[in-house]
C-alpha cells in the first residue's frame, strides 16, 4: 500500500468532511475507529510523563486512523475490534490494546524509507500499521493457521509491502537483512542474537514483554552507529513517583 | 422407618462420603491449577465449598419433605455426588473462563459464577448426605460426626497417595466411584427397601465410569499456558507425562529448538545447546541441556547468575531448586570441586539422571556432583557441609510473577530465617547467590534485597552495605551475600563480569550512580536509588513509602511474592487504559473478591432459613436462642479452620516438605477431632464440658505458641519418621479437644431444638468457607501467629456462647 502521507492526509481530511474518497465513506467502522485514536491520544497526554512526550508521531496515529483493525481480528471479537483492549485472535494468540501498538510503533520511530522486520505475525494488525508508515515489512509467523489467515486478510486489504512467510523467527530474515527496525512480538526468553546482528546501525528493537494479555513494559533494543548495544526499558504508564508524593 | 434415635447410624457411610468429598477437593485443586492458574483454582474451589453451607439451608427449609423419606433421600444424595462430581467437572471443562480477560470482559464474569455453581453441586449432595444423617440421628450426632471427621482424614490421606500413583483426572474416576460405593453401602446400612433397584442403577454407573476413556476427563489447558503455546507449533509433543501430589509433569520435544536462556546477555554469541522442555502443572518450561560430550556450555556464563565464579575459586557449590540441571552444569563449567544439588521433585530428578542421562552426558552421576531430593531447608539443616557457593535458582516463571499469581503462595525460601540459614552454611568467604527477574517498577528484586539486609543485620553485621552486590540485565538480577566484606578485588572482578556482558551493577560497597544506567537504561536509576536507601538508616520509611509491598517476608509472614498495597489501587484502576493493568498485583485482590462474595452469600445461606422457618419472628425455640447459636457455630467453625491452616504452615517448618506437613497435619487434626467427637458421646452437660473443651484448645494453643519454635529446634535432627511421630503426638490433644465443640453444639440442638440442626451444619459449612480465605488474608497482613491468637479468642467465645 505504502500511500504517500500527503495524501493520505487528505483522504483523511476528505473522510471527516464527509466528501469522500469511495471505500472510506462506506465504512461503517471509522466512527469507531477515529473514537479510538481519540483515545489513545486522550491516554497519550495522561502518560507523557512517562512516554516523554506529549503526543506520538502524527503519521503513526494517521496509520492506526486508516488500518481497518476490525479486518484484522476473528468474527468473534467485531464488537470489540476497536476497544482500547487487548484481543483473543485464536491459537492461543493475541494481540495487544491499540494503545500499547501505538506507543511500540512510535518508539520504533521509523521513516517511509525504514524497511522493518517483525517476529511473531499474529493477525497481522500490527505489519499492517507499519506497512502504513514504512517501505518494507517483513513478517514471520511461526503458528501455520496464523500466518496463512494474516497473509490472506492483508492481501485482501491490498498491503503490497508486506512479506509474510511462516516459520522460527529466532533466525530473523537473513537475506534481507539489516532492518531499520525489528518488532519481536513473538515469546522470547532472550534477545535472539541472530536479530542484534540484523539490525541495522542505528537501528531500534522492540520486545514487549508480560503475559499475552498484559504488557507489563517495553524493552527498546538501540544499535548505535559503533555497534554497540544498550537496552531500554520502558513502562508505557504514568506511575510515578515510586515512593509516593513527598 | 425406624424411630428417630434408635438405630444404628450408617457410619461407613457418612465415612466414605467425607472421603470422597474431602478427595474430591484436592483433586478439584490439582485440575485447576493444570488447566488455569493455582490462584483462580483456590478462589473457585473455595466458594464451590459453600455447597456445603447451601446444604443446611436447603435442609433446613425441606426438612419436613426430606427426613420422613429418609431411607430414600440419604442414598439418593451419595449416589448424585457419585454423579455431578464427575458431570459437573465435565461440564466445567466447556466454560471458556480466561481469568486474565475478566477486568476487560464481562462475560467471564458470568463464566466464573458458572463454575462456582458447577463445582457447588457435588459438594452439596455430599453435604446433604451428611447433615441428613445428623438430623435423623440425632441421639449419635457425635458418632456420626466422628465418622465424617474420621473418612475426610483417610480419605485426604488416600487422594494424596493415588496421585502418586495416577493421574489425577484418573484419580477423579475412583472418587466418584468412592461415591457411588458409599450410595450402595448406604442401602445396606439403612433399612432401604428396594435394594436391588439401587443397585441396577449404581453397578451400571460404576462400570460406565471405570470403562470411561481418561481423555475425556484429562483437563483443557488453558491457550495461554506455557505448555499450550508450546504445543501450537508444528512438530511440538509431549514424550512422557508423569505425575505426582507435587505436580503434573509434561516432557516436551519440538523441530523448533526451546532456546531457553533467560537473561542471556546481549553480548552473547554462544549457541544455546538443543533443549528438552519439562513443563509442571502447564507452566514452563525448565529446560535440559543436550550435552552428551560434557563441554562446558558457553551460554551460561553470560548470565547474571554466573557472576560469583568469575569473583573467587569455587569449589563447594549448593544449588537450590536444581530443575533441568542449568545451574549444576554452570558449576560443573567451572569445575566445582563438590556439587550438591537439591530438588524437590524426585521425578524431576529421576528425568535428569535416568531418562535424559545420556543427554545430559550423566550430568548427575559425574564425579563430584551429588543429588538429593529434599526441600531446600530442610537439607540444610540435615548438613554441616559449608559452601563456598550457595545459589538457587530463578524465583518463578515470568508470566505467573507479573500477574502477582503467586502472592498467595507460601514460600519459606525467601524469608529472613530462610537466609540465615544459607548465611550459616557458608564458607568464611562464601557466596549466596540468588536469582531474580526484573520487572518494573522493580519488586521483587528489591523485596529479595531488603530480605537478605534484614537476615545480615540479625545476624550481627552492622555494616550490610559491604556484604552485597546485586547486577542486572535486561531481565534478570542476581543479589549476591557473603558474611564478610567484599573486597576490592571482587568489586573490581564485578565490574569487569559487567562490562563484558554488557550487564549495569545495581549495588555494590563504593559504587557511583555513574555506573548504574550504562547498558540496560531506565527512566531512573531505580535499583541503585532503591539499594541505597534500604542499605541506608532510612530503609523502613522507603519501605513503608514505596508503591508496593517489598517489606521482607519472615517465617510467620511467608509471602514473599505479594506486593500488594492498597494504596495504589485507586491510581492502578484509573490507569487501566494506558496499560495500567498489568501493575495490578491481581492475588491478594483474588483473595478479597474471594472474601467478599463468600460474605455476600454466606449471609443470605444463614439468614435465609431464618425467614423461610418463621424462626426470625420468635426469639428462641425451647429455650435455644438462634443468635448463640448461630454465633456458636460460626465462631467454631471460623476457629477449626484457623488453627489447621496455621498448623500446617508451622509444621512445614519441622516436617520441611510441605507434602509430609499438608498430609501429616491434616489427617491428624481430622483424625483425631474424630476421635474428640466420638468421645462426647459418652459426656453430658454440653456447657461445662464446652467450657473445658475451649480451654484445653486456649491452653494448648497458647503453649504451642510459645514452645513450639523451640521443640522443633531441639528435634529437627531426627530422621523424618520421628518428626512424623511427634508431629502427631503434638496434634493429637489440640484435636482431640477441637473436635468435641461442634457435637456438644449439635447433641444440644438435637435434644432441644432439632430444626436448628441442618442451620447449623450450614452455618459452620459457611464459616469454614470464610475461614480458609480469611486466615489467608489475616496472615499475609499481621502472619500465621495473629491468625492462631484469634482463633483462640473465639474459642472462648463460642463457649461463653453455648446455645
Amino acid at each position: 500500500m505504502n500511500r504517500e502521507p500527503a495524501l493520505k492526509t487528505v483522504i483523511a481530511c476528505l473522510a471527516c468532511l464527509a466528501i469522500t474518497a469511495p471505500g472510506l465513506a462506506d465504512d461503517p467502522h471509522r466512527d469507531a475507529r477515529m473514537a479510538m485514536v481519540k483515545e489513545i491520544e486522550d491516554d497519550v497526554r495522561r502518560t507523557s510523563l512517562a512516554l516523554d512526550k506529549e503526543s506520538l508521531d502524527p503519521r503513526v496515529m494517521d496509520a492506526m486512523a486508516a488500518v481497518p483493525r476490525h479486518r484484522l481480528v476473528p468474527d468473534e471479537a467485531q464488537d470489540s475490534a476497536y476497544e482500547n483492549r487487548p484481543l483473543s485472535i485464536g491459537h492461543g494468540q493475541t494481540i495487544s490494546q491499540p494503545y500499547i501498538v501505538a506507543v511500540m510503533t512510535d518508539l520504533l520511530k521509523t521513516t517511509p524509507s525504514s524497511r522493518v522486520l517483525e517476529i511473531g505475525t499474529g493477525s497481522g494488525y500490527q505489519a499492517a500499521i507499519l506497512a502504513e508508515l514504512v517501505r518494507q515489512v517483513y513478517t514471520i509467523e511461526i503458528i501455520e493457521p496464523l500466518g496463512e489467515l494474516a497473509r490472506d486478510n492483508l492481501a485482501a486489504l491490498g498491503y503490497r509491502n508486506i512479506e509474510l512467510r511462516i516459520g522460527d523467527g529466532y533466525y530473523g530474515w537473513e537475506e534481507q537483512a539489516p532492518f531499520d527496525a525489528i518488532v519481536v512480538t513473538a515469546a522470547a526468553s532472550h534477545v535472539p542474537p541472530p536479530l542484534i546482528e540484523q539490525l541495522a546501525s542505528g537501528g531500534r528493537m522492540m520486545i514487549p514483554v508480560g503475559s499475552r494479555f498484559m504488557v507489563q513494559q517495553l524493552v527498546l533494543v538501540e544499535k548505535d552507529d559503533a555497534g554497540r548495544v544498550t537496552t531500554r526499558q520502558i513502562l508505557p504508564v504514568r506511575f510515578v513517583p515510586l515512593t509516593g508524593r513527598h | 422407618m425406624p424411630r428417630a434415635g434408635t438405630a444404628r447410624p450408617p457410619f461407613l457411610s457418612v465415612a466414605l462420603i467425607s472421603a470422597a468429598a474431602l478427595g474430591y477437593e484436592i483433586l478439584l485443586m490439582r485440575l485447576f491449577s493444570i488447566s488455569q492458574w493455582h490462584h483462580f483454582a483456590w478462589m473457585i474451589i473455595s466458594l464451590a465449598l459453600l455447597g456445603y453451607g447451601a446444604s443446611g439451608t436447603f435442609i433446613s427449609l425441606a426438612r419436613q419433605a426430606l427426613l420422613p423419606r429418609f431411607n430414600t433421600v440419604y442414598p439418593l444424595n451419595l449416589l448424585l455426588f457419585g454423579l455431578a462430581s464427575v458431570g459437573c467437572y465435565l461440564a466445567a471443562q466447556q466454560v471458556p473462563f480466561n481469568a486474565e480477560e475478566i477486568l476487560w470482559e464481562w462475560r467471564q464474569s458470568l463464566y466464573l459464577l458458572a463454575l462456582y455453581l458447577l463445582h457447588a453441586v457435588p459438594f452439596f449432595f455430599a453435604a446433604n448426605g451428611i447433615a441428613l444423617a445428623l438430623s435423623r440421628y440425632r441421639d449419635a450426632v457425635s458418632l456420626t460426626y466422628a465418622a465424617d471427621l474420621l473418612g475426610a482424614g483417610v480419605g485426604g490421606l488416600t487422594v494424596i497417595a493415588l496421585l502418586f500413583m495416577l493421574l489425577p483426572h484418573t484419580a477423579m474416576k475412583v472418587i466418584a466411584v468412592l461415591g457411588l460405593l458409599a450410595a450402595l453401602v448406604a442401602v445396606y446400612e439403612i433399612p432401604a427397601s428396594r435394594r436391588r433397584r439401587w443397585q441396577a442403577v449404581a453397578l451400571p454407573a460404576i462400570v460406565l465410569l471405570a470403562a470411561m476413556p481418561g481423555e475425556w476427563l484429562q483437563p483443557q489447558l488453558s491457550p495461554y499456558k506455557g505448555l499450550s503455546q508450546t504445543l501450537r507449533i508444528a512438530g511440538s509433543e509431549i514424550v512422557d507425562t508423569r505425575s505426582s501430589p507435587l505436580g503434573l509433569i509434561n516432557v516436551v520435544t519440538s523441530h523448533i529448538p526451546f532456546r531457553n536462556a533467560p537473561g542471556l546477555s546481549l553480548m552473547s554469541r554462544a549457541p544455546i545447546p538443543e533443549q528438552v522442555g519439562v513443563f509442571t502443572d502447564g507452566d514452563g518450561p525448565a529446560t535440559i541441556d543436550h550435552n552428551p560430550d560434557r563441554q562446558a556450555l558457553g551460554y551460561l556464563d553470560m548470565q547474571t547468575s554466573a557472576l560469583p565464579y568469575h569473583l573467587s575459586t569455587i569449589n563447594q557449590v549448593l544449588v537450590l531448586g536444581a530443575g533441568g540441571g542449568n545451574a549444576v552444569q554452570q558449576a560443573a563449567n567451572h569445575a566445582a570441586r563438590h556439587i550438591d544439588a537439591v530438588e524437590i521433585n524426585p521425578q524431576i530428578i529421576s528425568l535428569v539422571a535416568d531418562d535424559y542421562a545420556a543427554w545430559t552426558g550423566n550430568l548427575y552421576t559425574r564425579p563430584g556432583i551429588h543429588v538429593h531430593a529434599a526441600e531446600a531447608r530442610g537439607f540444610l539443616t540435615g548438613t554441616a557441609q559449608r559452601y563456598d557457593l550457595i545459589q538457587i535458582g530463578q524465583l518463578d516463571a515470568w508470566g505467573g510473577s507479573g500477574g502477582g499469581l503467586y502472592a498467595l503462595n507460601e514460600s519459606y525460601l525467601y524469608t529472613v530465617e530462610a537466609l540465615q540459614t544459607y548465611l550459616e552454611h557458608l564458607a568464611a568467604d562464601g557466596y549466596l547467590v540468588i536469582n531474580s527477574w526484573i520487572k518494573l517498577p522493580p519488586r521483587d528484586s528489591l523485596k529479595l534485597l531488603a530480605t537478605a539486609t534484614r537476615a545480615l543485620r540479625q545476624a550481627g553485621h552492622d555494616q550490610p552495605a559491604t556484604h552485597l552486590a546485586m547486577i542486572r540485565g535486561w531481565q534478570t538480577a542476581t543479589l549476591l551475600v557473603k558474611n564478610t566484606p567484599l573486597s576490592a578485588e571482587e568489586t573490581g572482578r564485578l565490574q569487569a563480569f559487567c562490562e563484558a556482558r554488557s550487564f549495569d551493577p545495581a549495588w555494590y560497597p563504593g559504587m557511583t550512580a555513574a555506573e548504574t544506567n550504562r547498558f540496560n537504561i531506565l527512566a531512573q536509576p531505580y535499583f541503585f536509588t532503591a539499594a541505597r536507601a534500604l542499605l541506608g538508616t532510612a530503609s523502613e520509611s522507603f519501605m513503608a513509602r514505596y508503591k508496593f509491598d517489598i517489606e521482607p517476608a519472615t517465617d510467620n509472614r511467608p509471602y514473599f511474592f505479594n506486593f500488594f498495597k492498597w494504596g495504589i489501587l485507586p491510581e492502578i484502576l484509573e490507569l487501566r487504559g494506558q496499560g495500567g493493568l498489568p501493575l495490578l498485583e491481581s492475588g491478594y485482590l483474588v483473595l478479597v473478591a474471594a472474601l467478599l462474595q463468600a460474605t455476600v452469600i454466606s449471609v443470605l445461606l444463614i439468614v435465609l432459613p431464618l425467614w423461610g422457618l418463621g424462626e426470625h419472628k420468635s426469639p428462641s425455640q425451647h429455650g435455644v436462642s438462634r443468635a448463640r447459636t448461630g454465633l456458636y457455630f460460626f465462631a467454631i467453625g471460623i476457629s477449626f479452620l484457623f488453627i489447621e491452616i496455621a498448623f500446617i504452615q508451622r509444621f512445614i517448618q519441622f516436617l520441611h516438605h510441605p507434602l509430609y506437613a499438608v498430609s501429616v497435619v491434616l489427617t491428624a487434626f481430622l483424625v483425631f477431632a474424630g476421635l474428640g467427637s466420638a468421645w462426647t458421646s459418652r459426656r453430658h452437660g454440653g456447657r461445662r464440658a464446652v467450657a473445658r473443651a475451649a480451654a484445653g484448645i486456649v491452653v494448648l494453643g497458647l503453649l504451642y505458641l510459645l514452645a513450639l519454635g523451640p521443640v522443633f529446634g531441639e528435634l529437627v535432627s531426627l530422621p523424618i519418621t520421628g518428626r512424623i511421630l511427634v508431629s502427631v503426638l503434638l496434634i493429637a490433644p489440640l484435636a482431640f479437644c477441637m473436635g468435641m465443640p461442634f457435637p456438644l453444639g449439635m447433641a444440644r440442638l438435637a435434644a432441644s431444638a432439632p430444626r436448628l440442626t441442618p442451620w447449623a451444619w450450614g452455618i459452620n459449612g459457611c464459616a469454614s468457607v470464610l475461614s480458609a480465605i480469611l486466615a489467608a488474608l489475616l496472615a499475609i497482613q499481621f502472619g500465621f501467629m495473629v491468625v492462631v491468637l484469634i482463633a483462640l479468642l473465639l474459642y472462648a467465645v463460642a463457649a461463653l456462647s453455648f446455645p
